[in-house]
């Protein structure tokens, strides 16, 4: 194993983290809720009065970019071209989140930070699985 | 309607947090989960800084019936570790492995209007829907 030194930012990401915290904090204190974002997009879904809080939660996020352009210089993201590879990552990862109930906000931020054994279980299975994934695949 | 606000603006913090930290970069992700290679450790830093962040705030949660505004608190009550979450959490892990791409990320991409995210969010809308028409049917 090498360290990438180049592309270590341990500073932004630190921070990136805190926000992420901050608004797992806001939902739980202020409004009772695990902020779970698999969570949020499938019962968007199930048009309930439950519904109206989530999508403006994911509402806030397809914001977030736009308002981050106004201030900010937003970093290009580089991601995949091939469409098999996409869509296969994205059903698996639709598919396991939901047999799951959740992903790495619900089971890795507030599951962790609440202690429960499922999130703690879930969160070693999926990095691990995802560790092998990735380095087999790249 | 107060609730919506709250989720609107934590969802507008949620996603300025992931652009920050790198998590909204695929190839960023992929780098941590690389482990040969050159090895990128930031996303360490994400986890940190979020668990560090909202440890107390669930900490305190956990013990109270009502969030400081006076609204239900709604924690999980599942306890059981089941294989529902321990299958769903290790195809969610691959699935997160082959794109670098999770929930919450995968809705920055989209407001940034790639062709890529739209391949995978459809996919992984499909990928939920299949598994709650199973469940249902159970």
């Amino acid at each position: 194993m090498h360290i990438d030194t180049s592309s270590f930012t341990p500073i932004a990401s630190l921070a990136g983290g805190i926000l992420i915290g901050i608004s797992a904090s806001l939902m739980v204190l202020l409004s009772g809720r695990i902020t779970g974002i698999s969570g949020f997009i499938r019962l968007s879904l199930e048009r309930t009065h439950e519904s109206a809080w989530r999508i403006a939660f994911l509402v806030g996020i397809l914001l977030s970019p736009i308002l981050y352009k106004l201030f900010f210089i937003l970093p290009t993201p580089v991601v995949s071209h091939n469409p098999l590879l996409l869509a296969l990552a994205g059903m698996l990862v639709g598919i396991g989140t939901n047999l799951a109930s959740g992903c790495t906000s619900g089971h890795g931020i507030c599951g962790i930070a609440r202690l429960s054994w499922r999130s703690i279980i879930a969160v070693t299975i999926f990095i691990a699985t995802a560790f092998v994934t990735a380095t087999l695949t790249h | 309607m107060i609730n919506f606000f709250i989720a609107l603006i934590s969802g507008l913090i949620f996603g300025v947090g992931l652009i920050i930290s790198g998590m909204a970069n695929p190839q960023k992700v992929i780098g941590f989960l690389n482990l040969f290679g050159t090895w990128d450790p930031s996303l360490l830093f994400v986890m940190l800084g979020g668990i560090g962040i909202s440890f107390l705030p669930f900490q305190w949660s956990r013990y109270q019936q009502k969030s400081l505004l006076g609204y239900k608190m709604n924690f999980p009550d599942k306890r059981k570790i089941d294989l529902k979450l321990i299958i769903g959490s290790a195809i969610f892990g691959v699935g997160w492995g082959l794109a670098g791409i999770c929930p919450g990320p995968s809705l920055i991409l989209l407001s940034l209007g790639l062709n890529e995210a739209v391949y995978f969010f459809l996919s992984m809308l499909i990928g939920m829907l299949m598994i709650s028409i199973i469940n249902i049917r159970d």
